[in-house]
């Protein structure tokens, strides 16, 4: 999923500072199991910013509202019926959701009031990692399931670099050495021919370095 | 003078099994112990939602603790550590808006610990008195919207 993390309160009341009634918006999918823009955090963080508002003698309304998706547009579309008077949208969604409000809600401020970080999963309750760089062409098949891409520091696809020291990166101690973890997985399947294997170069243009992405499925789409 | 004469409202939301039982004992023993706190019994101080805390702060609380039982004697065996976490993120972020982190405490004790209920009780109300009223109480009492929900529900 996707994970992400509040903003600095400072820097989201700066964001607001010119608004008088904003709506704080929540998804209910991603954000919310990642404790960082479900219905939860949407109540604390508007709590927050009223209090700290009401403190400055500049008290600010706010509309708390969690949307089961902020990236499709029929669970967007509901909010129209509730921007009377709204001086903008503060999302907690991750920075698709925000880019959904505000392509579907033309002339509507939105404000993210989260940091997207990556895509992951939660190792233990309160703690994240990264597991996919959305680079458009797994290699995972070749690598015991473990990404080079998303793991490996220097993406390195024939790695480990002479950065590895006992199974960790020399970028930190905490971060496991994603070569030694491909390894450890490849000799445990009884696979460690595929490092024998030169994995070739990689097409980046199938990553972010080919511009922004798009798939279209002729065999979904509706209509004529 | 205001402050010589200020009695501060404060919340505890006290576990059942623990601090709300040895508020009871306190009372058994006629202990006395300001009547500033007000009580909130909760199952368990691990049940005690963070938005309790900043609702109960919005409402024009001067003061809030959290009391729960010692640790490692949780009936529900780690409810009060979660709980001390929240404190200590909530006291940051109080501190962050102006509120001012130590008016917001966690506390432990067992059931059998009728006088120290009363001595926190005290020790709370002092130190809450000494800060004076809540930034907050200064700007009229507050309305909480009672406007959340799921947009796409309606």
């Amino acid at each position: 999923m996707i994970i992400a993390e509040q903003k600095p309160l400072s820097e989201i009341e700066e964001m607001l500072a010119d608004c008088h009634k904003v709506m704080v918006a929540g998804c209910g999918t991603c954000v919310t199991v990642c404790f960082a823009g479900g219905e939860k955090e949407v109540g604390l963080l508007a709590s927050a910013l009223r209090m700290a508002r009401e403190l400055k003698g500049q008290p600010l309304e706010t509309l708390e509202r969690t949307l089961h998706r902020q990236c499709e547009w029929e669970f967007v579309d509901p909010v129209k019926a509730e921007l009377e008077g709204i001086d903008a949208i503060l999302s907690l969604g991750c920075g698709v959701g925000v880019q959904a409000l505000s392509e579907r809600l033309p002339g509507v401020r939105v404000l993210p009031a989260l940091n997207t970080k990556f895509m992951g999963l939660p190792l233990e309750q309160g703690v994240w990692s990264e597991r996919c760089a959305g680079c458009g062409d797994c290699v995972l098949d070749l690598t015991g399931g473990i990404c080079p891409i998303a793991r490996c520091s220097k993406s390195l696809l024939n790695g480990p670099c002479g950065g590895s020291a006992s199974g960790k990166c020399e970028i930190s101690p905490d971060v496991d050495c994603g070569w030694q973890l491909i390894y450890d997985r490849l000799e445990s399947l009884g696979r460690l021919d595929l490092m024998e294997e030169p994995i070739p170069p990689k097409d980046w243009s199938y990553a972010r370095d080919g511009g922004p992405r798009r798939i279209v499925r002729e065999d979904l789409r509706l209509g004529q | 003078m205001a402050a010589e004469t200020f009695e501060p409202e404060i919340v505890a939301f006290c576990c059942t099994y623990c601090a709300y039982a040895a508020a009871d004992l306190a009372g058994s023993m006629r202990l006395r112990y300001p009547t500033n706190v007000k009580i909130v019994k909760i199952p368990c101080t691990g049940k005690l939602d963070s938005l309790y805390i900043m609702r109960a702060f919005e409402k024009g609380a001067d003061g809030v603790y959290v009391a729960g039982c010692l640790e490692g004697q949780c009936h529900f065996l780690e409810g009060n550590i979660n709980a001390k976490r929240r404190v200590k993120y909530l006291k940051k972020v109080l501190e962050e808006i102006g509120i001012g982190g130590e008016r917001l405490e966690m506390y432990n004790m067992s059931a059998a610990m009728g006088p120290r209920f009363a001595e926190v009780a005290n020790e709370f109300t002092a130190r809450i008195r000494e800060l004076g009223p809540s930034p907050l109480s200064a700007t009229a009492k507050h309305k909480v919207p009672a406007s959340s929900g799921t947009a796409a529900e309606q």
